[in-house]
């Protein structure tokens, strides 16, 4: 279980908080999403659960376990699937996997059978010895999220992980993680995909200016407002149809 | 340890996937060492194949000038030119055709001769030896000015080192008129010896040796230890560029949540990249013994002292990497981190006395020098090459050398730590 309480984050040469005094629970096996619009706060809590950044204010722990105490441990047990495709283009899809593998602690024929598994169930096998900056993006996509989960987390997080990518890699990404979920991992991602999100997500959290608007199963928030007829509807009621451009 | 393996495994990936940036880490530093070796070579020959063509105006025609030129001439140094006018002269070496030129004054021979005889004369009398005449009925010959034209954009140590030649030359044409004129005055034999006029103090320059062998400082001795200190230095760029790579990339922040220490990370690096220095350096060492004599020019002597040369080049190459993994840590972008690291090296060189000895600097300068490693790491190549000292003399700079290493990875480390504290 993931459990937030009273987290904020102000960034240094900003006036505004952009993750306000947030408390959530998110419950163990749960594919939580998180929607708001671009400056919301989505990655800057994902930033703060996955140690990249560090609270302002107040605490979480994920599965009992802090950064502060039990740091190693507690990356051991998550894994994170960041916005950019965060590889080393000039090394093989197998090579990236393996060096990120074992920075994990895999080693051995268990990392070289993982790396294989996973790349064969996400149509990438034949590629396995091309460098990566051959790759379309979906590929790169696909090679990001192995990355991220060679280790078998209890927790992934991502940010975004569909973003640019076709349908058929989309798919096939999403399908990956429905797998994942039913193995127990639970599941933690931000997306501007709202139908994606409805079908994906067991629940969802809609976020604004730092702040948790509304919070439930997709289902319960459209039935909640009677004029929605898709989680999308539900997002512009509540967050407005201005532009949140922002630099 | 597994986890620095792969990273070790790693970096070596990615070098040997960039052949044009790996080709330019081995051969520019050779480029280097060889173009500088060569044009540094002629200022350690005493005997020079490239003659400086100087101009040569002579007013004079006398013993004095004569004694000037020859001496010109043995030097071998020159190409001495004649020319009849002193304007013309001076209109080349301005506009930058020649170097130098030399106006020998009109009757500087019999002025210097009359000079020294009226001074013997003078003196002589003193001792009543000589008819005295008071000194104010004497004429006193017009004092003589040997003119020197430099070009301007010529050096201040060429002009020294040719005034100083000159004043030499002339200081010793008045000595040995002065014996003639002695001589004159003691007896009417010229054929008689009465004074040796040769040098009585010569020098004799003792350099070290190894075993029978002296070792005889060259061009080579002195620029293959600190251009390839200097290579080694610039290990700082592709360093640091690789690490700003891995922030834009996004890999480092992948790498931030694994459990993997920031030590490992720039342990990792550390190996390859002295690796790298070290295979650079071996080259260099071949470049200095092997083909830098087929260029005609001094072989690079190294015999018994390459495990100690190796040694020297772990420490400088430690050295070197610690300041890379601080610069990489601390930029952000290759803009910061590639003119910075470029330039920080130049001024370390400079500051360690590769270009200029440290011994001439100012004295704040030099108080500064102590503090640049590149000092420490060409004190120690110095020590290996030219001084010919044993593993324990150059413990002082090889600690030196690994502190530094130790600090600015610890800097980095921290830096890192607090930057990223979550």
């Amino acid at each position: 279980m993931i459990q937030i309480s009273h987290l904020s984050k102000k960034y240094k040469n900003n006036e505004e908080y952009s993750v306000v005094d947030l408390d959530l629970k998110i419950a163990e096996g749960e594919i939580f999403g998180l929607l708001g619009p671009n400056g919301a706060g989505k990655t800057t809590l994902i930033s703060m659960l996955s140690s990249l950044i560090k609270p302002t204010s107040g605490s979480f722990s994920i599965n009992g376990l802090t950064f502060q105490k039990n740091a190693n441990q507690l990356k051991r047990s998550i894994g994170i699937v960041p916005q950019e495709y965060a590889l080393y283009p000039t090394l093989t899809a197998y090579e990236n996997l393996h060096y990120l593998g074992s920075m994990y602690g895999l080693k051995g024929k268990q990392l070289k059978e993982k790396i294989h598994s996973h790349l064969e169930i996400l149509g990438l096998k034949k590629f396995y010895n091309k460098k990566v900056d051959t790759f379309s993006g979906g590929m790169k996509r696909r090679v990001n999220l192995i990355a991220s989960i060679l280790h078998g987390p209890k927790v992934l997080f991502l940010d975004e992980p569909t973003v640019g990518v076709d349908v058929q890699s989309k798919n096939v990404i999403m399908e990956h993680l429905k797998k994942l979920n039913a193995q127990g991992t639970t599941i933690i991602y931000t997306s501007h995909h709202l139908n994606e999100a409805e079908q994906f997500c067991s629940k969802v959290a809609i976020i604004d200016h730092g702040r948790i608007i509304i919070e439930g199963a997709p289902k319960d928030l459209i039935s909640k407002y009677p004029e929605s007829r898709n989680l999308e509807d539900v997002f512009l009621t509540l967050t407005g149809k201005a532009l949140r451009d922002h630099a | 340890m597994h986890k620095l393996w792969a990273s070790i495994y790693k970096e070596l990936l990615l070098l040997f996937r960039d052949i044009g940036g790996l080709a330019i880490l081995f051969v520019m530093p050779l480029v280097l060492v060889v173009t500088i070796t060569m044009i540094q070579d002629s200022t350690f020959r005493s005997i020079n194949d490239n003659k400086i063509p100087i101009l040569w105006v002579d007013n004079d025609k006398g013993e004095v000038s004569k004694s000037i030129y020859d001496g010109l001439a043995a030097s071998k140094s020159f190409t001495i030119i004649d020319k009849k006018s002193d304007s013309e002269a001076k209109e080349l070496v301005f506009k930058g055709k020649y170097q130098l030129a030399i106006v020998i004054p009109p009757n500087l021979s019999s002025g210097l001769e009359k000079k020294v005889n009226l001074n013997v004369e003078g003196l002589l009398s003193k001792f009543g030896l000589e008819e005295e005449k008071p000194r104010s009925e004497k004429e006193d010959p017009e004092k003589k000015e040997v003119i020197l034209y430099f070009d301007p954009a010529t050096q201040m140590t060429f002009k020294n080192s040719i005034k100083n030649g000159i004043d030499k030359m002339i200081f010793k044409i008045e000595t040995q008129t002065i014996y003639k004129a002695f001589q004159a005055q003691i007896t009417d034999d010229e054929t008689e010896a009465i004074f040796d006029t040769e040098s009585f103090i010569t020098f004799k320059e003792i350099s070290p040796s190894t075993g029978e062998n002296e070792i005889i400082p060259n061009s080579v001795q002195h620029n293959v230890p600190a251009w390839t200190l200097f290579a080694i230095f610039f290990i700082i760029v592709p360093l640091s560029i690789n690490m700003v790579k891995e922030k834009s990339q996004g890999t480092f922040v992948r790498l931030r949540t694994n459990p993997v220490s920031y030590l490992i990370v720039l342990g990792g690096k550390t190996v390859v990249y002295l690796a790298v220095c070290l295979i650079q350096f071996g080259l260099m060492l071949g470049i200095g013994v092997y083909l830098l004599p087929t260029l005609g020019l001094p072989s690079l002597e190294v015999s018994g002292k390459i495990p100690l040369l190796f040694l020297v080049a772990i420490f400088a190459g430690l050295a070197a990497i610690g300041l890379g993994l601080l610069l990489g840590t601390v930029a952000r972008t290759q803009e910061q981190s590639a003119p910075f690291g470029a330039t920080f090296v130049v001024i370390l060189a400079a500051l360690g006395g590769v270009w200029v000895p440290v011994f001439i600097m100012p004295k704040f300068m030099q108080a500064l020098s102590n503090l640049s490693p590149m000092n420490w790491g060409l004190n120690a190549f110095y020590d290996v090459f030219l001084r010919n000292v044993g593993i324990l003399d150059v413990i002082p700079e090889l600690a030196l050398l690994f502190l530094f290493f130790v600090i600015t990875t610890a800097i980095s480390i921290a830096y890192n730590e607090r930057k990223n504290a979550v």
